[in-house]
């Protein structure tokens, strides 16, 4: 502790070094004009889909596209605040509700993919080739654990219109557990307590530990993902991007990216992530 | 910003409704950050009054990589101690992961660099006359020791109430290692987390306040406590 008082050069060097990587800009990161938000659910971000559409959109109209990845929950939240200008959403009873609460406009298919039924490949409860609603039913009864998202997002929307068939989630908490974390995670926990769960296709596909899991039930038409677009109503909020987000609503639903959408993840697993709608 | 004063209100009908699974959720929290502050203090203060205190090899290196600790991730942390408690780590049989003791061992891991390198500073900053005149006037070792401690007391009692801080606000490493899973390891913050993911700002910051409310009364707790040291 001897040296004391830095030397003046020296200091003036280090506090004009912090002072410009404070006010300097940061290469590769957007500069806030023109820009358009996007909140989207977290599924379509986790698949690396926007990865690709978006440069493409942003080099073709300037635009820069400010993605929010979220539970579609939060996504609707979001539009209910005139916080996003467009939506990207996989949750159609809450997007019903959320039209007909005057939020958003212009709602149109985008595509669709499934959900599965996903579990330890000991399967406890016996549910492999099972219907979503048989394999439910049996997981209760054998009280095996199940794995809820329990936060909101789409998925956890579909998971309880099968639950509620039944008459209602499981109250019963020795088997009935729930992560409120996303779908990553959530497969991830589940694989480490060996419990079924229900997932996205795309998100299981892509995660490595969760792949350690095995599909149960597929293609059961109650497992249907639809994934739509819509804009946030221009007529609720001042200051939206309606221009932006119009561009880009055409921009998702144009015959150049249905066919990308179509052929995207083919190489990596062999079957689209998601298949493009046509209205 | 209507939120905020939505959060307000839903803040105080959280804490004083009864709900139980808010107080859970508060009494979880609050366990486990007592515990992870108690062990990381156990280990954390005497380490840094040794290396504040003695003289020995390696010991600037010592210092710098408990401050650089400091500066760690918490997230980071999480990850490593998920991957050691994890099904397919050494440690997987214990099958401590998802549960109070793996969000423990990770807070400890974040919170013991704390507790050493302020405990170092403020034993560092005592005169070192009056480890010298304790030794004058016949002390042993030990009640030298005693002695510096007691001139770096408030110091002392400021590290540990800044470990029990950024423990108790600590998100990352609760969500990676406690799984946010309701009923058994949901803490304030991983609530917080969730009702923000949920779109559900006003219940956030009803959990936000809850948290701070906390902070608050241990911290009061504290200072009547010091208060009685106090000329």
């Amino acid at each position: 502790m001897t040296k004391t008082g830095l030397n003046l050069k020296t200091f003036a060097v280090v506090a004009l070094a912090i002072l410009s990587a404070i006010v300097g800009p940061i290469p590769g990161f957007a500069q806030n004009d023109n820009k358009v938000v996007l909140a989207t659910t977290t599924s379509v971000r986790d698949a690396g889909l926007l990865d690709v559409l978006l440069p493409m959109y942003s080099e073709a109209t300037g635009d820069i596209v400010r993605v929010v990845a979220v539970g579609s929950g939060h996504a609707m939240e979001l539009g209910r605040r005139g916080e996003a200008d467009i939506l990207i959403l996989h949750d159609p009873s809450g997007e019903e509700q959320f039209l007909a609460d005057g939020f958003g406009v212009d709602r149109t298919s985008l595509m669709h993919n499934e959900f599965v039924v996903v579990g330890p490949s000991s399967d406890p409860a016996g549910v492999r080739g099972a219907s979503a609603v048989e394999a439910f039913s049996k997981i209760a009864q054998s009280g095996s654990r199940f794995l809820s998202r329990g936060d909101n997002s789409g998925t956890h929307a579909k998971e309880l219109t099968i639950w509620n068939r039944l008459g209602g989630p499981s109250r019963d908490r020795s088997w009935y557990w729930e992560s409120g974390q996303g779908m990553s995670a959530s497969l991830q926990v589940a694989y480490e307590i060996r419990a079924y769960i229900l997932s996205d296709i795309g998100t299981y596909l892509r995660h490595s530990t969760g792949s350690r899991l095995e599909i149960m039930v597929s293609g059961d038409p109650a497992l249907n993902n639809p994934y739509h677009v819509m804009l946030v109503n221009p007529a609720r909020f001042d200051g939206l991007n309606v221009e932006g987000a119009r561009r880009l609503r055409a921009f998702l639903i144009s015959a150049d990216v249905r066919e990308m959408i179509s052929e995207y993840g083919v190489a990596e697993f062999g079957r689209p992530l998601f298949i493009p709608d046509v209205d | 910003m209507d939120f905020l004063f939505d959060g307000l209100r839903q803040g105080f009908t959280l804490i004083f409704g009864g709900d139980p699974e808010v107080l859970g959720i508060a009494l979880f929290s609050l366990k486990v950050a007592l515990i992870s502050t108690l062990v990381s203090c156990l280990v954390g203060v005497p380490l840094g009054f040794i290396v504040g205190t003695s003289r020995f090899w390696g010991r600037r290196a010592v210092i710098t990589t408990l401050n650089t600790m400091l500066a760690f991730p918490t997230v980071v942390i999480g990850l490593w101690v998920w991957g050691i408690l994890s099904r397919n780590g050494p440690l997987g049989e214990l099958g401590f992961l998802y549960s109070l003791t793996a969000i423990v061992i990770a807070e400890v891991i974040l919170a013991v660099p704390i507790a050493a390198a302020l405990t170092a500073a403020a034993v560092q900053s005592v005169d070192p006359r009056v480890r010298r005149t304790a030794l004058t006037l016949g002390a042993g070792p030990l009640r030298a020791n005693l002695a510096v401690a007691s001139q770096a007391r408030y110091a002392i009692i400021s590290a540990i109430v800044v470990a029990f801080g950024r423990v108790l606000a600590e998100v990352g490493a609760a969500t990676i290692v406690g799984g946010n899973i309701r009923h058994q390891t949901r803490t304030l913050t991983t609530a917080v987390a969730l009702a923000t993911s949920r779109g559900e700002f006003g219940t956030a910051m009803a959990f936000g306040l809850i948290l701070l409310a906390l902070a608050l009364t241990v911290n009061i707790l504290l200072q009547v406590f010091q208060g009685k040291g106090d000329a």
